[in-house]
């Protein structure tokens, strides 16, 4: 059990991390105490053309010296700083979250049209895999993760969170199972402009793996959350399908529900079953998936996670709980619980 | 110094308390075990097979069967079979033909493998609540599709997809040809296949006009002998399977023995009467991977591109590297034959000795396919001595799309597994021409006994997989997450991509 929390200014005003802070923490209940995180976008103005790096260093010699060398042999370093923190009585600093602004040099990378984001996605794996004590775990441009083992607020206060100022803002709560409390193991989970937010455990994540690890990605965080990451980036980026056919593909009606269609819908959704099987997502979950862009939100095929979704003018919230929603939003204009599999998207307009 | 004869292999025995000398004993045994003289059944237990047909048919139960009733000195490397295979070659001068499976003891891998079920953390599903998803579909996939999205919302598919067979269930029937088996045998395995929603293959012996009306549901093989093959019987089938190896038999050709080879038989081959039909080893148009594709793309050309095109091999020590290779030929599906796989006839020392398991094979092949990036590009059949519902799941979570059976249907349909096939005796009227004896085995009953069957594995498949939190085959294949080895040695663990219990 988690609990998540989503929203998304569609007229891009900023707003910034208090409120969902209280949203966060009113879900309590729905953690341990064990990891907490927030995601903003549009938090970094200044160097919005950078890909925004956070790494968590063990130590701020050898591994910090390995990954700026990386760093430096494939573009150049605009800015880097440690994130700034606050340290809270419970919570015990066992990284050091750092960040670069990095411009990756895509004549380095030949023979692809989005070779900076090539590079940034090889970064990635190559710090997380072989650069021992470095995890990148947020690598967008002008978008930012902040997490840590904690309670929610501890993690808000941490980082003080209520000092950034983003149009979407993603929240976690995390119970913990499939691995210990760590710190990279906490949500949001980044990748390029891809965060995600997840509810859930991921039956077919063993499936999932082999097939996402057959185009390069490397798993590295040891759950499940991260395919969902990489899942996205390959079908909506790499792929180039748009959101809801990304999250048809993810979560695909029943064959009963495809033989029922037109013809023609009919063909679609085959081919998309028969493609992307492997893609497809099994088990509990609720996930939010943002972008620059927007976010998305969707459940399982029978959606054993709760999720509802609810407006007010520009803002859509998706959330585990509309109390949660109510407390960043008392007045909302609607409230809906989404069908099962059926995506709720809201995009910057 | 002569031999002697040898202990009995199997003794029966009639309880004369129970015995009404109604003589069926008698009638059914085609190895005459039995005879009447006078009023009493008088027994050789020397001919017996253990085929239990008298067994079945007592209406008294007076009949038992001892196996080994005399054996000999015991000892750990010299055993019975060590011992027999020898006076039989000393007395002969012969390779040892055998029938059906290896009878070696080594153990299952399957029956080391351990499946998950959700506690807590995730629900399990419910398969009488929820849906199950366990349509599969064989054939090439793309690795991506280019969807348009139109001004009206509409989405335009420009993916071309190349043609699939439709399964109800991942279970198929391998193939056993008509000739092998007997026309009957062949009719109910195809009303099964046609009433579950799923494929049987013909084997490499034709297809008999009796068997038109489930041509749908066929898959057509051919085969180094090339028997039966005209462009006729290529556009009949569903699909066409190129059969390069058998997993009872790797590296070697097949043997249907002349006493099978009746009027109907050799019509349907296209062979002399009573002729040996033998397919040799290689196929003498394929010498190599690329004439392998050129056949695939002949057969292909042949019916106009329509037909997805199997190729079936042994599992052999470099099953995976052939496996990428065909996935790179038009081929649209690999059969991977495990070393269990059964057969009408092989040679013994074949049987028992060569080739490899197909859990190991088949996961080797699923990694190698996803290392290359090319496991879209065809689809893995596994077979060869899958025994139950737990077999199948397993196999699929190791990375089969789907699996064929071949014992298990027969099995169904009154096959005791005797050992006997090469000798067109068969009493269940299985494994035999001889029509008395094919009359015994009806096809409609039969058929419904062999849809049971499948039926019955469909449904435990889809339990496993909601006590799992799955509700599609497609999240069930080649996770090998939700397996667990036990008793395994570190090695095969790594072959087989799976973790130890406990981890
Ligand atoms: S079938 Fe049974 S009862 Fe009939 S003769 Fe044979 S042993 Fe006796
Ligand atoms: S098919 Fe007939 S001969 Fe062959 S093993 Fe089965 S019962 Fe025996």
């Amino acid at each position: 059990m988690c609990g998540i929390i989503s929203v998304v200014d569609r007229a891009g005003n900023l707003m910034d991390g208090s409120k969902i802070k209280l949203a966060l923490s009113l879900m309590d209940e729905r953690g341990s105490g064990e990891g907490a995180g927030y995601a903003a976008y549009g938090i970094y103005p200044e160097h919005a053309d950078c890909y925004a790096l956070h790494v968590f260093f063990d130590n701020i010699i050898e591994a910090r010296a390995a990954v700026e060398a990386l760093l430096r042999a494939w573009g150049t370093i605009v800015h880097d700083e440690e994130i700034p923190t606050c340290d809270q009585p419970n919570l015990k600093k066992v990284h050091t979250p750092w960040r670069y602004f990095f411009k990756p040099d895509a004549a380095l990378m030949s023979g692809s049209s989005s070779s900076e984001e090539e590079i940034v996605t090889s970064l990635v794996m190559k710090v997380n895999t072989t650069v021992p004590g470095a995890l990148i775990y947020s690598s967008g441009k002008n978008v930012g993760v902040f997490k840590a083992a904690g309670w929610p607020e501890e993690v808000a206060d941490f980082y003080r969170i209520q000092d950034y100022r983003g149009y979407i803002w993603l929240a976690h709560n995390r119970y913990p199972t499939n691995t210990r409390g760590w710190w990279g193991g906490a949500h949001p989970f980044n990748l390029l402009d891809w965060s995600v937010i997840h509810n859930g455990e991921i039956t077919s994540y063993g499936t999932n793996r082999r097939y996402i690890e057959s185009f390069g990605y490397r798993c590295t965080m040891l759950t499940d959350t991260e395919v969902v990451a990489y899942l996205v980036d390959l079908l909506a980026r790499r792929h180039g399908l748009d959101e809801e056919l990304t999250v048809r593909a993810l979560a695909p009606p029943f064959w009963d529900e495809i033989d029922a269609m037109p013809e023609k819908e009919q063909n679609l959704n085959r081919a998309i079953r028969l493609a992307y099987g492997s893609a497809m997502m099994n088990g509990p979950f609720a996930i939010v998936v943002a972008t620059h862009k927007g976010i998305v939100g969707f459940t399982d095929r029978i959606k054993l996670r709760p999720m509802v979704a609810a407006e007010k003018g520009d803002r859509l919230y998706i959330s585990s709980e509309e109390a949660a929603i109510r407390r960043m939003e008392p007045d909302l204009d609607r409230v809906w619980m989404p069908r099962a599999g059926e995506p709720v998207i809201g995009r910057v307009y | 110094m002569a031999i002697g004869s040898i202990p009995l292999r199997y003794q029966i025995s009639i309880d004369r308390d129970r015995c009404m000398e109604c003589g069926r004993c008698v009638e059914n045994c085609p190895y005459g075990t039995f005879r009447r003289e006078g009023d009493r059944i008088v027994i050789d237990s020397r001919n017996c097979t253990a085929c239990h047909r008298c067994i079945a048919m007592c209406p008294r139960d007076a009949i038992t069967l001892t196996e080994h009733p005399c054996d000999y000195r015991s000892h750990p490397i010299w055993t019975r079979d060590a011992r027999e295979s020898i006076y039989n070659q000393a007395r002969t001068g012969k390779i040892i033909l055998a029938g059906m499976g290896s009878t070696q003891s080594l153990p299952p891998i399957f029956d080391q493998i351990l499946l998950d079920a959700c506690q807590v953390t995730n629900p399990s599903i419910d398969p009488l609540r929820e849906p199950m998803e366990l349509r599969t579909y064989i054939g090439k996939k793309p690795s991506r599709l280019t969807l348009r999205r139109r001004e009206d919302g509409d989405v335009d598919l420009e993916t071309e997809l190349s043609p699939n067979l439709k399964l109800d269930t991942p279970i198929m029937i391998g193939h056993m040809s008509y000739g092998a088996i007997s026309l009957n045998a062949q009719l109910a395995l195809a009303k099964g296949a046609q009433a579950s929603g799923t494929f049987l293959g013909t084997g490499e012996g034709g297809m008999h006009p009796a068997i038109f009306p489930y041509q749908d549901n066929m898959i057509v093989q051919v085969a180094s002998g090339r028997f039966g093959v005209d462009v006729d019987y290529l556009n009949r089938g569903a699909a066409i399977e190129i059969k390069i190896g058998q997993g009872a038999k790797p590296g070697i050709g097949g043997h249907l023995p002349g006493e099978k080879v009746c009027a109907d038989v050799s019509c349907t081959r296209m062979i002399p009467l009573g002729s040996d039909a033998i397919s040799p080893a290689p196929h003498h148009d394929i010498y190599s991977i690329e004439d392998l594709a050129q056949l695939v793309r002949s057969l292909k050309e042949a019916t106009e591109w329509k037909k997805p095109v199997f190729v079936k091999i042994a599992a052999v020590h470099n099953v995976a590297a052939i496996a990428a290779g065909i996935a790179r030929s038009s081929a649209d599906a690999v059969v991977v034959d495990g070393f269990r796989g059964g057969t009408g006839a092989a040679p013994k020392i074949f049987r028992d000795n060569v080739g490899i398991p197909i859990e190991a094979a088949v996961s080797a092949v699923d990694q190698k396919l996803r290392a290359q990036g090319v496991r879209n590009e065809i689809s893995v059949i596994a077979s060869g001595g899958l025994r139950n519902a737990a077999d199948v799941t397993k196999a699929i979570a190791l990375g089969a799309d789907a699996v064929y059976i071949g014992t298990a249907a027969l099995v169904a349909m009154g096959c005791r597994v005797c050992g006997n096939c090469y000798r067109n005796l068969c009493p269940w009227g299985i494994a035999t021409q001889r029509p008395d004896l094919v009359s015994r085995l009806n096809p409609d009953l039969e058929g419904e006994h062999v849809a049971n069957l499948i039926h019955a594995w469909t449904m435990e498949v889809s339990e496993l997989m909601g006590a799992a939190g799955i509700n599609a085959i497609e999240s069930l294949r080649g996770n090998r997450d939700r397996l667990r080895g036990y008793m395994l040695d570190e090695g095969m663990l790594k072959v087989l991509d799976v973790k130890p219990a406990g981890a």
